[in-house]
């Protein structure tokens, strides 16, 4: 292994009551893409705020460059040859690009003034040598993203960056871009230069990076060389499990398969396509079905529930209802039609906090309870009593204000939401994420007992959870279906194995974009 | 849209437009959030959180109940030190130049509960009082019916820039400065004199010794407190305000809730100006409504309505109209220069917004 760059040793971050990151090491040496991957909240961000000095680790050291640094800001940290690109670059968009790649550092005549044709010259040499030509007198944000991350790139190099931090840098990346960002890394290497590079995705991992690192609830799971590591021990590592089948039965409360038969879909979603997130993704839920997404964190499983919802626009693709196509798909219309769903972001884009209990559950069924423009009290009082207790929403009474509840309980609110308007579809996007164990088992047992009563479930999850409490299991990678398992073949090693395969190949889906 | 574990960084600029769903850069944290301690509500275990009487719970009292002190501290003031204050004749006078201002503090508490700012109210009122000489030879009635039309119309425009997109305040202020240049361009820039029974009585008649002006404001506001507290419509407007994602992924009308919100205060504004321009038997397109978004905005947060949206304060906003009134009152009566009023006025407003500041969220 090379003389290592930057070394971080037995870091340890806390914020409030959550260890963020627990002893975490890491060694990045000269010459070297070393990949950090991890599902959501597993620390990698933490651990970059870390190393570019915007948090002060708890606990020990970071190391660059031989000597112990501790630097006061990102701008301190990147004096020291340490740069950061992020996903979304941060230049100065109305800057021509020459001026964007020397800001802080333009070339000037001996009277002091901008030497502007050395600018331009120096400019184009430079980005000559990433395969970039462009006029670099035009604006920086008139070009595409991948022109301004390989602008950003540059400038990182030509001040001197001895460790290039890269945080999903090919995200919003069209695929050609992402092959010659892959090039452009590969010159960083031989520069000696150390490169740590954050994906979710694994076929660039393999592709791009020699050593990788896992983190997973703050701690340090996995380290070590790529060629040494398989596909699937990784897919384990990243998601906790391990890789031999074990199809544990009872560690939640999910049933067992539900009694789907040949009934026609209630809901087929057909090739939905959306930029740098869904290529084509197709699924079917059958009354009484329920619908798991597995699949790494950026995969589109969150992308592919909303775009179902008609939450964000699609590009491409159709949602058919109970056989009926729809031209205009959004979510008043999709509620409308049976299909209802509870977000993901509880906080951002579910519970109103300043409402009542009362009017949040009846807050999508207000139509329905709205005679003459006025909101008839018994429906809705009939409505709340009996979503309250069936689903046990723990509040002082039907007026307590929303944001004083539990995270469990604001969730069957939702819930309460959804289902009294009688849905012939739910769509339920990590239900049981941030609640407690107790809540998280009655929610898991409503789901269940809802699909016996008919309802259509798709179901974003934790793995355990998809894989003890799906009928059927669409596995998505990189925004395509990977594979679709049903009944008997559901199991994480299963699901794993699709979640690794290399490339496209045997994909389900069509990828569109390439 | 799933953003990185751990957020973005914190120094990175996160996408601050509330009305794009699942573009929630600190929320999709999951379990550990970097940007922050864990919400109390998220906190598992905890069934009901109850601070209620914290430090944020008294600054969160002077919020909602800060109103009625000020307006009984300087009721009792009056009372005690300003002469011929407790007359029937003073006090009508007081009510009826508040009424005005209370009626568009109405219209504005609205559009401040969806989380948005009307400030085109005064050049809406120099609309109205503009159209009513133009139009009072087809009878007072299709006059005052054009002139809350163009409020109306005023509030599409407005209501429809927001819908779409375009920040509140952005919007508004455009209406604010072309409105006021619009009504003068209709009345040829000048102050006409105008002599019509119906439009005097509107802006200074009087019904059970009770002057109509304020019958019209009480009207108004208990009608916006029926609307808020029964109808559908007040439900999407909270909602709107306090979430605005969550409201479009509930199905709502978010356009719709926020189009007719603007153009009720866009009518309340021109009934105004049709009551100033009544009361004053002129139209006065350079001075009707000059400044009375100010004081409207000041009444709605003073009277405890949160800037950020999703609640309204009906009472409290009258009552923080008649606060204002009864500063300016007060400062004339004690022969002070009326400047003094304004930073009375501004330093209860700081009070006010500050009071608000902790309340976010609950």
């Amino acid at each position: 292994m090379n003389e290592p760059v930057c070394e971080a040793h037995a870091i340890s971050k806390r914020f409030g009551g959550t260890l963020a990151l627990d002893q975490v090491s890491l060694r990045l040496a000269a010459g070297e893409a070393h990949a950090l991957v991890g599902e959501n909240g597993a620390g990698k961000s933490t651990l970059i705020k870390v190393l570019t000095g915007v948090h002060r680790p708890d606990g020990g050291t970071v190391r660059h460059l031989g000597r112990p640094v501790s630097f006061s800001g990102p701008a301190d940290a990147q004096d020291a040859g340490i740069s950061s690109i992020y996903q979304e670059v941060e230049l100065a968009p109305l800057l021509s690009v020459a001026d964007n790649l020397f800001l802080g550092r333009e070339p000037i005549t001996r009277l002091g003034l901008l030497d502007r044709s050395r600018l331009r010259r120096e400019a184009t040499e430079v980005l000559a040598r990433y395969g970039v030509t462009v006029d670099v007198r035009r604006p920086l944000g008139e070009l595409g993203l991948g022109i301004r991350q390989m602008v950003a790139i540059a400038r990182a190099v030509s001040a001197r960056a001895r460790l290039v931090i890269m945080d999903e840098p090919t995200s919003s990346l069209a695929p050609r871009e992402a092959d010659r960002l892959a090039d452009v890394i590969e010159v960083l290497r031989e520069q000696g230069i150390a490169i740590l590079y954050v994906t979710h995705k694994l076929d660039e991992v393999f592709r791009v990076c020699q050593r990788v690192s896992v983190l997973r609830d703050g701690r340090l799971i996995h380290t070590g060389l790529l060629r040494e590591t398989s596909r699937i021990g990784l897919v384990a590592a990243m998601l906790g499990r391990p890789v031999a089948e074990v199809r544990r039965h009872g560690v939640t409360s999910f049933g067992e398969a539900h009694e789907v038969g040949r009934a026609a879909p209630v809901l087929r979603a057909e090739s939905l396509v959306r930029e740098h997130a869904l290529h084509g993704v197709s699924i079917e839920v059958r009354p009484g079905e329920v619908v798991g997404l597995a699949g790494l964190l950026g995969s589109g499983r969150s992308e592919t529930a909303r775009a179902v919802f008609g939450a964000d626009p699609l590009d491409a693709g159709s949602v058919e209802v109970a056989g009926r196509a729809r031209r205009r798909w959004n979510p008043a219309i999709a509620i409308r039609s049976g299909v209802c769903m509870v977000p993901e972001d509880r906080k951002a884009e579910g519970v109103v906090p300043g409402l009542s209990v009362r009017d949040n559950i009846t807050l999508a069924a207000l139509p329905r309870l709205t005679r003459g423009g006025l909101v008839s009290r018994r429906a809705r009082d009939r409505v709340v009593d009996a979503f309250v207790r069936r689903l046990g929403i723990k509040a002082s009474s039907p007026d307590q204000k929303v944001g004083e509840l539990s995270g469990g309980n604001q969730q069957k609110v939702l819930l309460a939401r959804m289902l009294c308007l009688h849905p012939k579809v739910l769509i339920l996007d990590e239900p049981t994420r941030g609640i407690d164990i107790g809540a998280k088992a009655e929610i898991q047992a409503l789901i269940d007992e809802l699909a016996q009563e008919g309802l259509g479930v798709l179901l974003v999850a934790e793995l355990e959870e998809i894989v003890e409490g799906a009928d059927t299991v669409v596995v998505l990678r990189d925004g395509t279906a990977a594979g679709v398992l049903r009944g008997a073949e559901i199991g994480e090693r299963r699901i794993m194995e699709l979640i690794a395969a290399a490339g496209s190949d045997g994909s389900v889906g069509g990828r569109f974009d390439d | 849209m799933t953003e990185p574990a751990g957020g973005t960084p914190a120094f990175h600029p996160t996408p601050a437009d509330d009305s794009a769903p699942g573009r929630s850069p600190a929320s999709a944290d999951g379990p550990v959030a970097p940007n922050g301690p864990v919400p109390a509500a998220s906190v598992p275990g905890r069934s009901h959180v109850a601070d209620p009487m914290g430090a944020a719970g008294r600054v969160s009292w002077l919020s909602d109940y800060g109103v009625y002190l000020a307006l009984g501290v300087l009721l009792s003031f009056n009372l005690v030190f300003t002469p011929n204050f407790a007359t029937v004749a003073n006090l009508r006078l007081q009510l009826v130049q508040v009424a005005p201002v209370a009626i568009v503090a109405l219209g504005m508490a609205l559009v401040i509960g969806t989380g948005g700012i009307d400030l085109s109210v005064g050049s809406t009122m120099a609309i109205a009082a503009a159209l009513l000489p133009l139009y009072l030879g087809y009878g007072p009635w299709p006059a005052i019916t054009v002139a809350v039309l163009a409020g109306a119309a005023v509030g599409l425009v407005n209501g429809g820039l927001v819908a779409y997109g375009i920040q509140p305040i952005v919007a508004t202020l455009g209406l604010l400065v072309a409105g006021r240049g619009a009504a003068l361009v209709l009345a040829d820039g000048r102050l006409v004199e105008i002599f019509d029974p119906t439009l005097a009585a509107i802006g200074g008649g009087q019904v059970l010794e009770i002057p109509l002006p304020v019958l019209t404001a009480l009207t108004v506001a208990v009608a916006a407190g029926f609307v808020l507290r029964r109808a559908a419509f007040g439900r999407k407007l909270l909602a709107v305000g306090g979430n605005r994602p969550a409201a479009l992924l509930a199905g709502l009308p978010v356009r719709r809730t926020l189009i007719t919100v603007y153009v009720i205060s866009g009518v309340l504004a021109a009934m105004a100006g049709v009551l100033t321009t009544g009361r004053q038997s002129a139209s006065d397109p350079s001075f009707t409504g000059l400044l009375i978004e100010l004081s409207a905005i000041t009444a709605v947060v003073v009277g405890g309505t949160p800037l950020a949206g999703g609640r309204v304060r009906i009472l409290g906003t009258l009552m923080g109209a008649l606060l204002m009134q009864l500063i300016i009152a007060t400062v004339i009566q004690h022969d002070l220069h009326d400047s003094t009023a304004r930073m009375i006025q501004a330093a209860i407003i700081v009070t006010a917004v500050y009071a608000q500041r902790n309340r976010n969220g609950t």
